[in-house]
């Protein structure tokens, strides 16, 4: 679970997750706005297929790899987020990605 | 500062190129850029700040107790560097650094070579693996990347929350998120019991040491609000596809608590994959319990013309990061010939004290928040390498029989450390866990062989060098 | 002083494979490796396992060496990652084509059928992500890929098992006869010396050949490597391009691989190795030109293994022109990994009874002072 604190935060943003609507504030990076909309989830892993969810937040453990705006394994929690950017969990090595 | 938007509108060349907006990274920028050097700092996040200072310019939470003083001093050196002419490009990855200070930069897919007669390299620190059963899971991240949402979106992480491990910035995380009104249903402190005993004898130093006051403050805050529980030596997240429970061993006593989240930090470590790809010498270091560029009292590395300021060069912490980055760069500002050795000596002087300050005392939160060898080596049946789901108890089985002595053997056999993030999750532990292995000391295993491109680029940004950069180059190069 | 039968220097492939081979037939050999084994070129190629496209003179020894890969777990008690999908090189043009064709009859004139023309479906058929406009190719459907590191790991092991000793770690010197003694002296000062000496030195063997008053022209090179992350599955057969420069494969955890032999910088003496970034920018848009999929493919890392090419593209393999008890297996150019089984079995057979039923000529060290002289 995760919670925005009451602070005044930056404007609503819009995105949308596997088709679904959901909503970001500016100043927040994909993995962050996808946190704070409850998603943790964000693939499976490539060998295993486990699920994954976002660990350093920082750039350095590949672990939020989203496809974004149809390119895959985007490091989620280094892109801001923009208004209207489709944002897709992905299956293992991207396999979602590629059936399209 | 001028901030660039596209890696066309980059310059052929720099007389310093700082990679890395940290407080290093922009202290040394601003401080270079004011003598009048051509200057150029990029960045992988939207914003200055590096992870210690994120968001310190966009921050929701602008109400200073909450992200504490600490945080806030960050302000001014962010504010400096604004103010500076230095050209600076946020959200691009510098996928490779050559010991002839070839630069290779992407942008939204696009990538440009440019050349520095002098590189500071201020790619800071990283939070040190945890490999415990389960840390896998969702419901699992580190301490710094709940710090970093709380900086960053004001989010903070809810419901039941563990926090565990051991290190400064442990007990500093846990206080901004009480200060944010969050409570954590129990903080599991791995400190092991006999560290105090084998930090004893640097306490004299650590005495005169500004993180002093500001760690007793935290550590009495903390444990005035929270639930601690010391001498754990045994951790485990469990759960099916989210951590439902966290188990833990006290006295040899096995305990269980239900959590939602579990928030990891056992220290940080430096980020060395560009200086090694790079070239530039690595240690092992013994106190640290990790792999530390080489380099002298200016930052310079063992490749002419790069060097290295804040934590990525053997951590210090944040303050101590803005001086080194700011002898860096009057080392480099020498070297360009705009000030004199005589100058350079003059106006480093200064500095070196307050470093000298700060410095005092490392040894005896070194030794104090050592993390144990359960939590540095993967057990058997815990994953050391997150990316290629490779076990401790493999790589143990390859190690000891099939003559491998060292992680780039090991690569072919088990693929650990060639998934996307190039072993910076799991080197150390691999390192380690060799060691331990074949009864040798880890400087004698030695690190991943790291190469660029030192973060993945596309097969089609990698196509946009173009052949007219191929004859420039030809001919740049007589 | 450590003596032996045979001293072999160099522990890539082809050093490993001729101490196998030597002690399968009951002597004594040491070899020696200044790094460990496989550190360089053997250890970091593509793998590739072809007979697909080999210059006329090693056609013979690739067939034979083929023999060796299909049951090389048999060899070395290990399958080397070899798998056997076939390599393909892609026509891009009827004029790629034509070439393909003119190829195949070459070789069928000279006896081999290994080599096939296929056209645009059945190039489909085997590779469905193929850009539209490739028109067919030539297919070596035997051929194939192993992991490089494992294979010259399992070598070594062997060998060792066989009870050859292996120096790690520790350079060789210098290198002297004296009296039919072969003595290489170590750069820590250690002496190992032997009646017979393999220079299997690779990059670092013209040294060798040098001091035997046999000096070759040998080129250090450092061809460059990349590879993806893993990526769906869309192609089995190892691929190669016709009148472009490119190797290509997916193995089966999804990353690829690309080369195609572009030289980086090497610095022998350091070890070190330098990419050039254009060079791999060409490489990258010539995989995804081929193969459109690519496109947004992330390198994972890229690297240069350091190797030795004569001036003449094909390897030295067989007796020193000057010196008693001397035998080279080095220069192969870029193409030495599939030949790694057989020549060591042809060093060996020539150690032990000076003659192999292979034809070897060609790669006389003999013909660069021929060709000097001439």
């Amino acid at each position: 679970m995760y919670q925005r604190l009451p602070e005044p935060g930056g404007m609503p943003i819009p995105f949308t997750l596997d088709g679904r609507r959901l909503e970001g504030r500016a100043g927040d990076t994909v993995a962050a706005a996808l946190l704070a909309a409850g998603v943790e989830t964000c693939r499976t892993s490539a060998v295993g297929g486990a699920p994954r969810a976002p660990y350093c937040m920082m750039g350095v453990c590949f672990e939020c790899l989203v496809t974004i705006d149809g390119v895959g394994n985007r490091q989620g929690c280094l892109v801001p987020l923009q208004a209207g950017m489709a944002v897709e969990t992905q299956l293992g090595h991207g396999k979602r990605e590629l059936a399209r | 500062m001028n901030t660039l938007n596209e890696v066309s509108e980059l310059a052929a060349a720099y007389d310093l190129v700082v990679i890395g907006a940290g407080p290093a990274g922009m202290a040394a920028a601003t401080l270079a850029a004011g003598a009048g050097v051509s200057c150029l700092l990029v960045d992988e996040n939207p914003a200055p700040g590096g992870q210690i200072y994120r968001g310190i310019g966009s921050t929701p939470l602008t109400e200073r107790r909450l992200l504490g003083e600490e945080y806030w001093k960050g302000a001014e050196i962010a504010s400096a560097f604004a103010g500076s002419a230095a050209s600076y490009l946020p959200q691009a990855t510098v996928w490779q650094l050559s010991p002839e200070r070839e630069l290779g930069i992407s942008r939204g897919g696009r990538t440009r070579m440019i050349r520095a007669t002098r590189v500071i390299m201020a790619t800071g620190a990283l939070e040190r693996p945890f490999p415990i059963p389960g840390w896998t899971l969702p419901g699992v991240m580190t301490a710094g990347a709940a710090q970093i949402l709380l900086k960053t979106a004001g989010v903070a992480v809810s419901g039941k929350v563990v926090l565990a491990g051991t290190g400064p910035l442990l007990w500093l995380i846990a206080a901004q998120y009480l200060a944010a009104g969050k409570r954590f249903d129990a903080i599991l402190d791995t400190t092991p019991k006999g560290s105090w005993r084998k930090a004893l004898s640097e306490l004299p130093r650590f005495l005169a040491s500004p993180y002093l006051r500001k760690g007793l403050r935290l550590m009495a805050t903390v444990r005035g609000s929270a639930r601690v529980i010391s001498g754990v030596t045994a951790l485990a997240a469990e759960g099916s596809d989210h951590l439902t429970q966290v188990r833990y061993t006290v006295a040899g006593r096995e305990s269980v608590i239900d959590a939602d989240h579990l928030l990891l930090h056992q220290g940080v470590v430096p980020n060395i994959n560009m200086a090694s790809a790079s070239g530039c010498a690595i240690d092992w270091d013994d106190e640290q319990l990790a792999f530390v560029p080489r380099v002298d009292a200016w930052g310079a590395t063992s490749v002419g013309g790069i060097a290295i300021a804040g934590d990525g060069a053997g951590i210090a912490g944040a303050e101590a990061a803005a001086e080194r980055g700011r002898l860096a760069a009057l080392d480099a500002l020498a070297a360009l010939g705009r000030i004199t050795p005589e100058e350079k000596a003059r106006r480093a002087a200064p500095i070196r004290a307050i470093v000298a300050r700060y410095d005092r005392g490392r040894a005896f939160l070194d030794r104090l928040y050592r993390p144990a060898e359960q939590f540095r080596v993967a057990t058997d049946a815990t994953v050391a390498c997150r990316c290629e789901e490779v076990t401790g108890g493999q790589i143990r089985d390859v190690v000891a029989n099939l003559n491998v002595l060292g992680p780039n053997q090991l690569k072919s056999f088990l693929r650990c450390g060639m998934g996307p993030c190039q072993g910076r999750l799991c080197g150390l532990t691999v390192t380690e866990t060799i060691a331990r292995t074949r009864g040798v000391d880890p400087a004698e295993v030695g690190y991943y062989r790291l190469r660029a491109p030192v973060k993945p680029i596309t097969l089609a940004e990698l196509a946009t060098l173009e052949h007219s950069e191929a004859e420039i180059k030809t001919v740049a190069r007589g | 002083m450590a003596t032996s039968d045979v001293l072999v220097i160099g522990g890539g492939l082809h050093g490993c494979s001729a101490a196998l081979q030597l002690s399968m037939r009951g002597l004594l050999v040491r070899l020696i490796e200044k790094d460990y084994p496989g550190r360089h070129a053997s250890g970091v190629n593509a793998g590739g396992v072809r007979r697909l496209g080999r210059a006329m003179p090693e056609v013979p020894l690739s067939i034979a060496s083929m023999e060796l890969w299909h049951r090389i777990e048999d060899l070395v008690d290990d399958d080397c990652g070899f798998e056997s999908h076939g390599q393909i090189k892609v026509a891009e043009s009827e004029a790629d084509l034509a070439l393909c064709r003119a190829r195949a009859r070459e070789l069928m004139d000279a006896g081999f059928d290994h080599e096939e023309v296929i056209g645009q479906s059945e190039l489909r058929e085997l590779l469905p992500a193929v850009a539209e406009h490739c028109v067919g190719g030539l297919i070596s459907r035997a051929d194939g890929a192993a992991l490089p590191f494992r294979t010259v790991q399992a070598f070594r092991n062997k060998a060792a098992r066989l009870g050859a000793d292996i120096v790690e770690g520790c350079g060789t010197a210098t290198v002297e006869r004296r009296d039919g003694v072969w003595t290489a002296t170590l750069a820590d000062g250690t002496r190992h010396s032997a009646p017979v000496l393999v220079n299997a030195a690779g990059a670092w063997a013209g040294t060798i050949a040098a001091a035997a008053g046999e000096p070759v022209p040998l080129e250090v090179v450092a061809p460059m490597l990349m590879i993806t992350e893993r990526r769906p599955h869309f192609l089995t057969p190892v691929v190669g391009a016709t009148s472009r420069t490119l190797s290509f494969k997916q193995f089966a955890n999804g990353t690829v691989l690309i080369g195609g032999g572009y030289l980086g910088r090497a610095d022998p003496a350091s070890n070190r190795t330098e990419l050039d970034y254009v060079k791999l920018g060409e490489n990258a848009r010539t995989a995804r030109e081929l193969f459109p999929v690519m496109r947004d493919a992330r390198l994972v890392r890229a690297w240069a293994g350091i190797e030795a090419r004569m001036a003449d593209g094909i390897p030295v393999i067989g007796p020193s022109g000057t010196q008693e008890g001397l035998f080279h297996s080095f220069g192969y150019s870029l193409h030495g990994f599939q030949l790694g089984p057989i020549c060591g079995a042809i060093i060996a057979e020539l150690v032990v009874s000076g003659r192999t039923n292979l034809p070897i000529e060609p790669f006389s060290i003999g013909r660069f002072a021929a060709a000097a002289a001439a």
